[in-house]
């Protein structure tokens, strides 16, 4: 195994400005940020803070007013299918199976060098790895929206991303659906060990999922404030976690910055 | 079945109860008489709907009742609107000299629709000729403008500057009476029925235009993120997101347009003559033919009906949420 690249994904001096009906606004200041390759990093921060604007921008779909962003060693132009997004309210096309869903983003990649039956199997293969072979068939309305968003993580992991960016993937679900997504993703991500940053504003799914918590300022200008380290050895267990000292000493540092030092009011 | 079962013979009965009264209106000329047959439906209503609120074994009698009350919500009113219909055409019908009654109109729409495909020259034609005609009219006028509205939206929707450019030409054309462009059409085909289809062109191409522009502007951004980070080509873009999602809003022009092109051929072809729905009941005018003016009202009526549903149909298969 190759050494891990060590800044993979790289934030240089980003700034970002949106003009607006009262002048511009000034969202993000400074961002300097690197994710090393096959790492998890988390983005947390109270909503409005400008998370999500840093995903849209390693995603390639917001350019920034200044400063430059760069993946595996090439600046980010636009967005590209090596960076796969699931979105926070899973956008699949209503119109299409779940197999179609997968596919089109599969054939995008892989048309020129692969058959049509490759391109298939690695759907079916996506598929099975979120445990949905049963509902290949099925249009997305048909299904729950835990399930949907299992397809979108089908949808994004079928492309063999360099870079998964997940925004609020679970953000929309029940707690009961989105802890166990959760241990699902962390066993995908085990298996496919691909470099992922998500944003999230549950600090348990931060704490649980991550290697790396980014915690940020509020806005506007807002910035990275502290970056904490997980090191707590996988494959995690959330039970055993439950009662972990290290596991509640990391989770109340990620409290302690949100609720204490850069409160927010409601 | 049995709600079916019920229904036809509450159908018979009111049927009967009509002609009845139809009949003891023709010897009495009162005015109040038509009243009783509804009342005599109303006495059942209250008795009925007692049995499914007993919560009996869920068997026969439950789905029975079950039935009993779809009839009465969803069969009954419906058939008390048809009915009043009749009743004011019954009364006016006494009223105005010249006017033809339900029954006179029966009688004579058995005659026109025992022989629909008669020809006795261009201007006797058979029923169904008439109908076919008209629709032939629209079928054409409405395709062409299906063949310019739709793409012409889907440009007008995309494009922000072709949007703009547009939009004044639309706002002023589009209150303009569909009739006003038959001189127009007249002047430039130098015939009648060019002219008619013409007219049914220019007055249903605005919906189709209009809609098709609306839902290329709201295609939700989440799928063209969705395009954008998969990097899919124009073509993929337009056939697996754009298109798919202005469907349901294309099919509402559709069906808006092929309502404005029933509502103008009649009027149309009143004034171009030939074969149609709207040069019969012109032609039946002039030779004072009421009753044949009523079943032209009712045949209009009837096959716009039957188109909107037809579309209604179409429109629900494309319906994905």
């Amino acid at each position: 195994m190759e050494k891990p690249i060590e800044k993979y994904v790289q934030l240089e001096n980003v700034n970002m400005r949106f003009a607006t009906k009262n002048g511009s606004f000034e969202a993000l200041r400074n961002i300097d940020l690197s994710v090393r390759q096959g790492e998890f990093v988390s983005i947390i921060g109270h909503s409005g803070c400008g998370k999500s604007t840093v995903l849209n921008l390693i995603a390639g779909l917001l350019q920034p007013t200044d400063g430059y962003l760069f993946c595996a060693g090439r600046e980010i132009g636009g967005p590209g299918p090596d960076r796969a997004v699931v979105f926070q309210n899973h956008s699949l096309l209503p119109w299409l199976t779940c197999f179609e869903n997968v596919y089109l983003a599969v054939e995008r990649v892989f048309e020129k060098k692969e058959t049509r039956q490759q391109m298939q199997a690695r759907v079916t293969a996506a598929l099975e790895l979120v445990r949905l072979a049963h509902a290949t068939d099925k249009r997305p309305n048909e299904i729950s929206g835990g399930m949907k968003q299992r397809v979108g993580i089908a949808r994004a992991l079928a492309m063999e991303p360099k870079v998964l960016l997940l925004d609020e993937p679970f953000g929309a679900l029940d707690a009961l659906t989105r802890a166990n997504l959760q241990d699902e993703l962390m066993s995908i991500m085990a298996k496919s060990g691909c470099t992922t940053v998500m944003v999230t504003h549950d600090v348990d799914e931060a704490v649980l999922l991550s290697d790396r918590i980014v915690m940020m300022t509020n806005g506007p200008a807002a910035g990275v404030g502290e970056i904490l380290t997980v090191d707590i050895t996988r494959p995690r267990k959330r039970l055993e976690l439950a009662e972990d000292a290290h596991y509640n000493h990391l989770r109340g540092e990620v409290l302690r910055f949100l609720y204490e030092r850069h409160a927010k009011a409601a | 079945m049995s709600a079916v079962t019920i229904s036809n013979e509450n159908l018979e009965t009111i049927m009967k109860s009509k002609q009845t009264t139809a009949r003891k209106t023709a010897a009495n000329e009162s005015v109040l008489i038509p009243a009783p047959d509804p009342v005599v439906v109303w006495e059942a209503a209250p008795a009925l709907p007692v049995e499914p609120a007993k919560p009996a074994k869920p068997s026969g009698s439950s789905k029975f009742g079950l039935q009993l009350r779809l009839f009465f919500q969803w069969l009954l009113p419906p058939m008390f609107g048809m009915l009043l219909l009749l009743a004011i055409w019954t009364l006016i019908s006494y009223q105005a000299q010249g006017l033809p009654g339900p029954v006179a109109t029966f009688k004579s729409a058995v005659v026109v629709f025992s022989d629909p495909f008669y020809n006795k020259g261009p201007n006797d034609q058979g029923i169904g000729w008439n109908i076919l005609a008209s629709l032939k009219r629209v079928g054409l006028g409405f395709g062409m403008a299906a063949m310019v509205g739709i793409p012409l939206g889907f440009i007008i929707g995309r494009f922000q500057f072709m949007s703009r450019m547009v939009a004044p030409v639309i706002s002023l054309l589009r209150p303009v009476s569909p009739l006003a462009w038959l001189p127009i059409g007249l002047l430039v085909f130098k015939a009648a029925s060019p002219a008619a289809i013409w007219v049914i062109f220019i007055s249903a191409i605005w919906p189709m235009i209009i809609n098709t522009a609306v839902g290329v502007s709201k295609v939700p951004q989440d799928y063209m993120n969705v395009a954008r980070v998969l990097n899919l080509s124009e073509w993929k873009i337009f056939t697996r997101i754009l298109f798919p999602s202005v469907l349901p809003y294309m099919m509402t022009g559709v069906r808006l347009s092929i309502g404005v092109a029933w509502l103008v051929i009649v009027a149309a072809e009143m004034l171009t003559g030939g074969v149609g729905l709207g040069f019969w009941v012109w032609d039946e005018w002039n030779n004072l033919n009421v009753e044949h003016i009523i079943i032209a009202i009712f045949v209009v009526g009837i096959v716009g009906l039957l188109l909107e549903q037809f579309l209604l149909l179409l429109a629900k298969r494309f319906n994905y949420e």
